[in-house]
């Protein structure tokens, strides 16, 4: 009865919030099932299963309300980031695995929803190719002449995995390209390969990347993020890259190349924008997102893993507080203080 | 005229719900059984009651009796009898009561004496006191006393006059239609405003969805010939805060720990204008407002009510549904539910929401913060609510101030937003209140700490100057003695051996027998005390059956034996033993 105020709410809560990331996913996941194989529906399925029942065994065992935090749809935002970072034709277990430790480990024992400092996605992204560094790398050969159940069998093991089947990412053919035979081959020479490199990246990757970009424009529209990391993300990448490919195009493939391919448009708008583990100050955004750009890039062209987007991020999470404490914006009244 | 309008960064556009009551004009709400008229009704001091019970009382007659400068006068609402004066329930969240003046209407709202009088025949000074003792206060619901506000300061120049005509809480429309309706005199009492304050440019600030009352207060301005510019701000909620209607109009952002005169602004409602007007043209002490009823009732409508009127029985004339649950006064933002429905309408009221689960659904539970933002995108004051959030629930109250707690204007722009349903105004008010109560706590704890030391302090002088005292006086004593001395040595050397020697001896012989006799009793006391405790101490070994002492010799026997054979393995003696 003595409710306070305000009386009249905005029309919104954690699941619409939720729900609505999910819905920006779709075009994405659409051009994947379309032009990488729909295992990947498939493995949506694997890891949003593996995410609830996780959920909800953390969540009886802290004697949380279950139905209350089940439909937050926190778990599935992050169970469909696993299986849109992993591998579409990994084994279930390994997409399980990822999934059950993220939920377990990197939300539940920090505390649950709100509280996890590290993107739960990415740390199982982590873990998950530091335990399995070869079951992570292998992608499918792109125009796979396989249906929904033979990608299926292969998923759970009904069928032999076949090395013919699995290729690197082109991030990774083009680095291990590069690194090879250095000196002799030039990336122009390289992206002419139309079996893994399309017309701007990778083949059918640079779409999937394309869908990702246009659900993350309409997030923005909805005001669900703010730009201020999409922007930064992208803009350090492609200053960095466009830096390095001006300097040499031979060897550095062009700013196109690395924002359509591997996770950079995910990252940008649906994984560096996570508001529980990123900034929340308007500097500090632009801060994390250009940190997590400018990584990505080097651990890309640079490291010992093919994509950097994952790592980029986890550093940036280990960041983000100072970052927020050295960024706040002056309060109303104190602009010229500050 | 074009004018340059500013933002403010943040507010809301909740659903402004004012159409409803808009469709009928001003009303005149009928005479209340009875009025309850808080004496506190300002921010500021407690009127003194200057009536009593029995009493009858002439409308607009004084009741309460302004207690300082930042004080407001209180009068009577209608003719009548004072039932009277006593404790009653307030609107106030806090549902405190408060000394109230009861009074009985006689139904012919009898005025005092009112004169008509030309305000600029009168010196500032008169003017101030006029409206203090009219009970002048801002009507916009913050009800600082009017006379307060109306000293530009001395050293900062007086730019803009802001009259606030924004009205942007749902569901509130009673300054629309005092605007509408009374224009005139509205513009006349900014007239009051301006000539005391002499600023550069009067702005009259009204949301842009009012077209009409805009309109109507344009078409005031140019018939009584005034510069006064009338400016449609955006219709964004708070847009109505002083602070936020200033930073739309000026430009200016006046900060939580300045007063905007000190910026060379000042703002008043328009209701407050109009009062003032009534007050100093025509003798009008303010006993009356303009309320907006609404919400849950078949006829949403505004009405001209006695100040001390009791909100459920206004409540009625609007017709409420049966399923009213209860009264909000204020809007749907910053408002509140009333204790009960006896609770009467004060200076402060300026709409009343019939509360129903229908209209105002409860809340969903509470998640956790997701730290989305969208609550620092919302707060018009640039705030980080849920910082402040954070801090506040860890009661880190330290914390809450370095991030501006103070700075929050309640708005509640946050918990509008907040998608994880969290109540974030009311643990800013909760952090306040602590902040507030810790701050008491130390004041008094300083004070005693301060009355101790003062009170050591004295201790220590005290003694100081009786140890001085004594010294003093063993001072005198001793020049006493030696001047004695230096007499005595002019006498023979062999009177003073015969009259010192024997005098020792017999005080020593006596301390000796004294300390011989005292002895003596101390042994014999305790002699007498140990032969007690041997007598009452109980020993076990002395009502023991045979077979018991049997046992016990047997052990003793047995120590004699192993005694000498310590250094044997003991083992098998233990044994055979048993």
């Amino acid at each position: 009865m003595f409710a306070p105020a305000p009386y009249l709410l905005k029309d919104i809560s954690v699941s619409q919030v939720m729900t609505q990331v999910c819905i920006a996913l779709i075009p994405g996941i659409a051009a994947y099932a379309w032009l990488i194989g729909p295992a990947i529906l498939a493995q949506l399925v694997i890891a949003t299963l593996a995410a609830l029942l996780a959920e909800a065994a953390m969540l009886r065992v802290q004697r949380k309300p279950l139905a209350m935090f089940l439909a937050d749809g926190s778990a599935i935002v992050t169970a469909w980031l696993i299986a849109l970072t992993f591998p579409p034709l990994a084994p279930w277990w390994l997409v399980v695995t990822g999934t059950v430790f993220a939920i377990v480990v990197a939300k539940h024992l920090y505390g649950g929803l709100g509280q996890n400092p590290f993107n739960p996605a990415m740390v199982a992204f982590a873990i998950c190719i530091v335990a399995f560094p070869a079951l992570m790398s292998q992608w499918p050969v792109v125009g796979l002449q396989q249906g929904l159940i033979e990608q299926i069998n292969i998923i759970f093991g009904f069928s032999p995995r076949l090395d013919a089947l699995s290729s690197a990412t082109p991030l990774d053919a083009l680095k291990t390209s590069l690194k090879l035979g250095e000196g002799t081959v030039d990336v122009a020479r390289l992206l002419a390969n139309q079996d893994i490199f399309g017309n701007f990246a990778g083949r059918g990757w640079e779409w999937v990347a394309a869908g990702y970009l246009l659900g993350g424009l309409w997030l923005l529209q909805r005001r669900l993020i703010t730009w201020h990391v999409p922007v930064a993300f992208i803009g350090a990448l492609a200053l960095i890259s466009g830096a390095l490919w001006l300097y040499n195009p031979a060897q550095f493939a062009s700013p196109l190349f690395h924002l359509f391919s591997g996770g950079a448009m995910i990252g940008a708008f649906f994984i560096a924008t996570d508001p529980v583990s990123g900034c929340t100050t308007p500097r500090g955004k632009l801060i994390f997102g250009a940190g997590a750009g400018l990584l990505a890039y080097i651990i890309r062209v640079f490291g010992g893993y093919p994509d950097g987007v994952a790592f980029a991020v986890l550093l940036m999470n280990l960041s983000a507080p100072l970052i927020d404490l050295l960024t706040q914006p002056p309060i109303f009244g104190m602009k010229d203080k500050a | 005229m074009l004018m340059n309008l500013f933002k403010f960064k943040g507010g809301v556009k909740p659903p402004t719900n004012k159409t409803q009551s808009v469709g009928l004009p001003i009303a005149r709400a009928p005479l209340p059984s009875r009025l309850v008229v808080p004496l506190h009704q300002s921010i500021g001091g407690t009127p003194r009651p200057v009536v009593q019970a029995g009493d009858h009382v002439l409308k607009g007659q004084l009741i309460g009796e302004a207690d300082g400068w930042i004080s407001a006068a209180v009068h009577a609402p209608t003719s009548g009898t004072v039932l009277a004066v006593e404790m009653q329930a307030q609107p106030h969240p806090s549902g405190l009561d408060a000394l109230c003046v009861v009074i009985e209407p006689d139904g012919k709202e009898e005025w005092i004496p009112r004169a008509t009088v030309d305000y600029k025949s009168l010196t500032p000074e008169e003017v101030r006191g006029r409206l203090q003792h009219a009970g002048v206060v801002g009507l916009g619901g913050a009800v600082f006393p009017t006379h307060g506000k109306l000293t530009a300061s001395k050293t900062v120049p007086m730019d803009e006059l802001v009259i606030n005509g924004a009205e942007c809480e749902p569901f509130i429309t009673c300054d629309d239609l005092l605007m509408r309706e009374r224009a005139e005199e509205v513009v006349r009492g900014i007239g009051i405003f301006r000539d005391l304050l002499q600023p550069k440019k009067v702005l009259i600030g009204i949301e842009d969805n009012k077209p009409e009352a805009a309109a109507a207060m344009r078409a005031a301005v140019t018939a009584l010939g005034e510069d006064f510019t009338v400016v449609q701000v955006p219709t964004l909620y708070p847009a109505g805060g002083a602070k936020q209607l200033i930073r739309v109009l000026t430009g200016k952002e006046v900060p939580a720990a300045k007063r905007s005169t000190d910026l060379g602004v000042q703002c008043f409602n328009v209701a407050t204008a109009y009062t003032a007007w009534r007050a100093i043209a025509h003798g009008e002490p303010v006993v009356s407002r303009l309320v907006t009823i609404s919400g849950n009732v078949q006829e949403p409508r505004n009405y001209e009510v006695l100040i001390g009127t009791p909100m459920g029985e206004l409540l009625k004339l609007a017709q409420p549904h049966p399923d009213t649950d209860g009264i909000v006064m204020g809007g749907p933002m910053m408002g509140f539910l009333v204790p009960n429905a006896d609770v009467p309408v004060v200076k402060a009221t300026n709409c009343l929401i019939a509360h129903s689960e229908r209209l105002f659904p409860p809340k969903a539970a509470e998640m956790p913060c997701i730290r989305c933002g969208s609550c620092a995108e919302a707060c018009p004051h640039e705030l980080q609510p849920f910082e402040l959030y954070w801090f506040s629930r860890a009661k880190n109250f330290g914390k809450t101030q370095e991030y501006a707690i103070f700075d929050c204007i309640e708005c509640g722009c946050c918990s509008f937003v907040c998608p994880s349903r969290i109540p974030l105004v009311q643990y800013f008010r909760f952090a306040k209140s602590e902040i507030w109560a810790r701050e008491r706590d130390k004041n008094a704890a300083d004070a005693a700490k301060a009355r101790f030391e003062f009170k050591q302090l004295r201790d220590e002088r005290e003694k100081a100057e009786k140890a001085e005292k004594l010294a003093k006086a063993a001072a005198a004593q001793a020049a006493k003695k030696a001047a004695e001395a230096a007499a005595a040595a002019a006498a023979p050397a062999s009177g003073i051996a015969e009259s010192a020697a024997p005098a020792p001896a017999p005080v020593d012989a006596d301390a000796d027998a004294d300390k011989d006799a005292k002895r003596a009793t101390i042994e014999a006391a305790m002699a007498r005390a140990k032969a007690q405790r041997e007598a009452v101490q109980p020993k076990n070994t002395e009502a023991v059956t045979i077979e018991q002492q049997r046992a016990m010799d047997e052990i003793e026997s047995r120590r004699v034996v192993l005694a000498p054979a310590a250094q044997e393995p003991a083992g098998p003696t233990g044994k055979k033993a048993e």
